[in-house]
């Protein structure tokens, strides 16, 4: 025990260890160059509610025992639809609705675009879960593969989908659905706005993060219930739990369909926040940053829980949010942010799947 | 055994079935486009000499046993940091693509070893592990690209940096050093160079042999050199220089020579056969003469070489130029992957990419025979890189490597190979389908749907769902065996 440190990389790996020290490492600087540290403060909570959701997407799939859910995107486009079809009907802009308050109105377009979009989840979702029940040991393989084929086709959806709207299609009669898609007419910052105050010029938006807490809430209570128990053990050791007269498919099914439904709120719970909705490959990579906020939030592909996303997106986000502004004191317009974060996320996805050690002892 | 035959038989139909698919999707897809076979042909050629190298870089890994390998991305990262380099000492021409070649070689066998070093603490995920190394890969090359070169390392360029000196910039023109270099080397130096290497080869193999007194074949070594002497004059006679200095061949003139060696092989062969069955005495064992196979491939022949005179195909025919050392190099790859399964290491990949469980019992040394998998892929992906790169004429700094991974892997799937099972015939006839599908689906898109980029998002969408599919299908095969089959294979193995 001659390094104190030891213990401590030990118990949370030296990945996180490095995370959190460059995260400290980031706080240190951005007060060193005098910046607004509480506006900082405000984006870290800002990101942590948009991508918390997306993140948490991972804790069924993880806990049923298909692993790491690269392939969140498979919900991401439901939950993108959804986003569309309220849009296109102008939900938000209805004179009965707005009567009451704007606000309300925009609520009404956000809750029924996520009612949409956990439909439509729910049945590519089920359907996910068949395909994976028939590639066990090779999930994360093939869900990452089948989530960009997913949004390779919707690719060509967008193109083709008869979505009329002028905010949704290209002007000039181009063909097709725009790239970026504003939501300011619909319910752009709904959450973030609801409720949100400013203490100490840190802004706390606080209807996103109920929202947030309260999506973690219901999944913590789904996992103790009984389907939610029968599922974890399903998950941690599936001969187990057949012996125990659990069905094991059928929970890996239950648990594919709730991170495909979260997914799909995750992603107009970002949209929100962010003001826009991406279309085509801006969700490509949407898996993988969740699938690294959990990772560095504690998780492992066979263990996640709802402290794992807490942690792991704000240590994640955090580090989004204070990289930028740091990076550009050191090299002014730089992407050195954006290196940071291929590094980042996709060296701790490396260091998680190096750990596996031969997968499920097939060898 | 019935049933395993039935497995076999499933195997084969669906391997074919993705092949014939794509076949059809490509006829189709040309059709629609309405482009001549004049430009499809001519543009599927150059595509073919561009893309070869890198796919046939895959198989060693999945007869390792480490399925398709996304890493190769590293060996183009390789290729582009030799390239950078020698782009920054201004060497051009062939000695400059040389001198790149040299360069990235070690880099290659460098970065190869790391990868395959890391993969060996994730055996069985190599495939989402080499993908997300590609990408993590990527943070650190834009790392190198835009902060170190310029910002650590001093580098006085302005062509090749950003304005501010930090920083390389998007694209690098390699018009006036490399483009080409390979592409554009004389056939007439290629049977020079051919001809001192077989001269030198001959020399020092029988030196080798007098060293180790073992017996020399005289008559067979002067009967080699003198054919390659006679090769070699023939280049004298003026006809013959003047049609072997252009750089470039038309496939009219390989359609014809193709078919005029064909007829020469079985001729020799048939000689060959009347000398050794002259002499039955000696109980060297000549395989028989195969008359009809012989009469089929002379008949063949003709026919293709008669087929040369139809109007449609002499027009294709004389409008596509092959770059001859390039072509060379992808046959000398083929072959190169044909050769090494002969000998000991390469069987030792083999039965560790059927078992390791195996090979390990067997006394292979499992993960350095992964390692040297690795390394090879690496390297040999890196040189793919190169010689997309000389062809294409301008490096792409941020975006040249992004997509090799994935375009390769989808080429050599369509061709129908799977993620435990690729030959060279599968990855040359993956690339002709999906370059084919690849240069005719914009345009198609453009037919039906009055829009190009459907037809794009159409072929990036069949690239990912040609690897999805495969995946899921090997998946699904090796979920449903059952454990005890493939031990009893292994033992089989072991026996």
């Amino acid at each position: 025990m001659r390094n104190p440190l030891k213990p401590l990389v030990e118990k949370f790996g030296l990945p996180r260890v490095i995370i959190v020290s460059f995260f400290l490492f980031l706080i240190a600087a951005a007060g060193m160059f005098h910046m607004n540290l509480m506006q900082l403060l405000s984006d870290c909570l800002r990101r942590w509610g948009m991508y918390g959701i997306l993140a948490l997407a991972m804790v069924p799939a993880v806990q049923c025992g298909i692993g790491l859910n690269f392939g969140i995107s498979m919900g991401i486009v439901g939950g993108l639809l959804g986003g569309l079809i309220v849009i296109q009907f102008r939900v938000a802009e209805m004179p009965s609705l707005v009567a009451v308050h704007p606000l309300f109105a925009m609520w009404v377009a956000v809750l029924l675009a996520i009612v949409i979009g956990v439909v439509l989840a729910t049945g590519i979702g089920y359907l996910y879960g068949l395909l994976l029940n028939r590639v066990k040991g090779s999930e994360m393989t093939v869900t990452t593969y089948v989530g960009f084929s997913i949004i390779a086709f919707m690719n060509m959806m967008w193109m083709l989908l008869p979505f009329t709207d002028g905010e949704l299609i290209w002007p000039n009669a181009g063909k097709g659905l725009r790239n970026t898609i504003s939501l300011a007419a619909s319910f752009s910052n709904v959450m973030n706005k609801t409720l949100a105050f400013t203490v100490a010029g840190v802004t706390v938006p606080t209807g996103l993060l109920l929202f947030f807490f309260l999506m973690c809430f219901l999944v913590w209570l789904f996992m103790r219930s009984k389907t939610g128990m029968a599922m974890g053990a399903a998950g941690a050791n599936p001969m187990f739990a057949t012996a125990a007269g659990i069905n094991v498919n059928k929970m890996r099914i239950i648990g594919t369909v709730l991170s495909t439904v979260l997914a799909a709120v995750g992603i107009l719970v970002y949209a929100q926040g962010f003001g826009f909705i991406q279309l085509y490959n801006g969700p490509m990579m949407m898996g993988f940053t969740s699938v690294a906020a959990v990772l560095i939030g504690g998780a492992s592909p066979k263990k996640a829980r709802i402290t794992h996303v807490l942690i792991g997106t704000f240590l994640f986000q955090g580090i989004m949010a204070l990289g930028l502004p740091v990076a550009n004191q050191f090299i002014p317009e730089s992407n050195l942010s954006e290196v940071a974060r291929l590094i980042i996320s996709n060296g701790i996805i490396i260091y998680a799947l190096s750990q596996v050690k031969g997968g499920s002892g097939r060898e | 055994m019935n049933k395993k035959s039935k497995i076999n038989m499933w195997d084969f139909l669906f391997q074919n079935k993705v092949v014939l698919m794509f076949l059809v999707l490509c006829i189709g897809a040309t059709i629609a486009s309405k482009q001549p076979l004049t430009f499809v042909i001519p543009e599927l050629f150059t595509r073919i000499a561009r893309n070869s190298f890198i796919v046939l870089s895959l198989i060693i890994p999945v007869i390792a046993g480490m399925g398709l390998n996304f890493g190769i991305v590293i060996g183009a990262m390789a290729a582009q940091v030799a390239i950078f380099f020698t782009t920054y000492w201004g060497l051009t021409g062939f000695g400059g693509f040389a001198a790149t070649v040299a360069l990235s070689t070690p880099i290659a066998v460098f970065f190869g070893f790391l990868v395959g070093k890391l993969f060996n603490y994730m055996k069985g995920n190599e495939m989402i592990g080499g993908l997300v190394l590609g990408y993590f890969a990527e943070g650190l090359y834009q790392l190198l690209f835009l902060f170190i070169f310029g910002g650590v390392i001093k580098l006085n360029n302005s062509d090749l940096m950003i304005v501010t000196g930090v920083g390389v910039k998007n694209t690098i023109d390699l018009k006036d050093t490399v483009k080409y270099a390979l592409d554009t080397v004389p056939m007439l130096t290629i049977v020079e160079v051919g001809f001192y290497l077989i001269l030198i080869g001959l020399v020092c193999s029988t030196a080798f042999k007098m060293v180790k007194k073992q017996e020399v074949d005289v008559k067979a070594t002067v009967i080699k050199a003198a054919a390659a002497v006679v090769v070699y004059g023939l280049t004298f006679i003026k006809p013959v220089e003047r049609f072997l200095s252009a750089d470039r061949l038309l496939l009219l003139s390989a359609v014809e020579l193709g078919c005029l060696v064909t007829v020469l092989w079985q001729a020799f062969l048939f000689v060959r056969w009347k000398a050794q069955s002259r002499r039955a005495d000696e109980d060297s064992v000549s395989e028989p003469f195969n008359t009809q196979k012989a009469i089929a491939y002379v008949v063949l022949a003709a026919v293709v070489y008669g087929l040369t005179y139809v109007p449609a195909l002499y027009n294709v025919l004389i409008a596509v130029r092959l770059p001859v050392m390039t072509y060379l190099c992808i046959g000398a790859l083929c072959g190169f992957n044909n050769i090494l399964m002969k000998t000991r290491l390469g069987q030792n990949m083999r039965t560790v990419g059927q078992s390791r469980t195996v090979a390990n019992a067997a006394g292979i040394n499992v993960d350095k025979t992964r390692v040297i998998a690795m390394i090879f892929s690496t390297v040999l992906a890196s040189w793919g890189q190169l010689i997309f790169l000389q062809n294409v004429g301008t490096l792409s700094t941020y975006g040249a490597h992004t997509q090799v991974g994935q375009f390769a892997i989808a080429a050599l799937l369509v061709g129908g190979a799977s993620v435990q099972n690729a030959t060279n015939k599968q990855a040359l006839l993956g690339i002709v389908l999906f370059h084919t599908l690849f240069i005719v689906s914009p345009l198609a898109g453009k037919e039906l749907f009055g829009d190009p980029a459907i037809g794009e998002y159409f072929r990036v969408f069949v690239s990912y769902g040609v690897i999805a599919m495969s995946l899921a299908m090997h998946a699904w095969k090796k979920a449903a065996k059952p454990k005890i089959e493939s031990d009893g294979d292994g033992n089989a193995e072991a026996a």
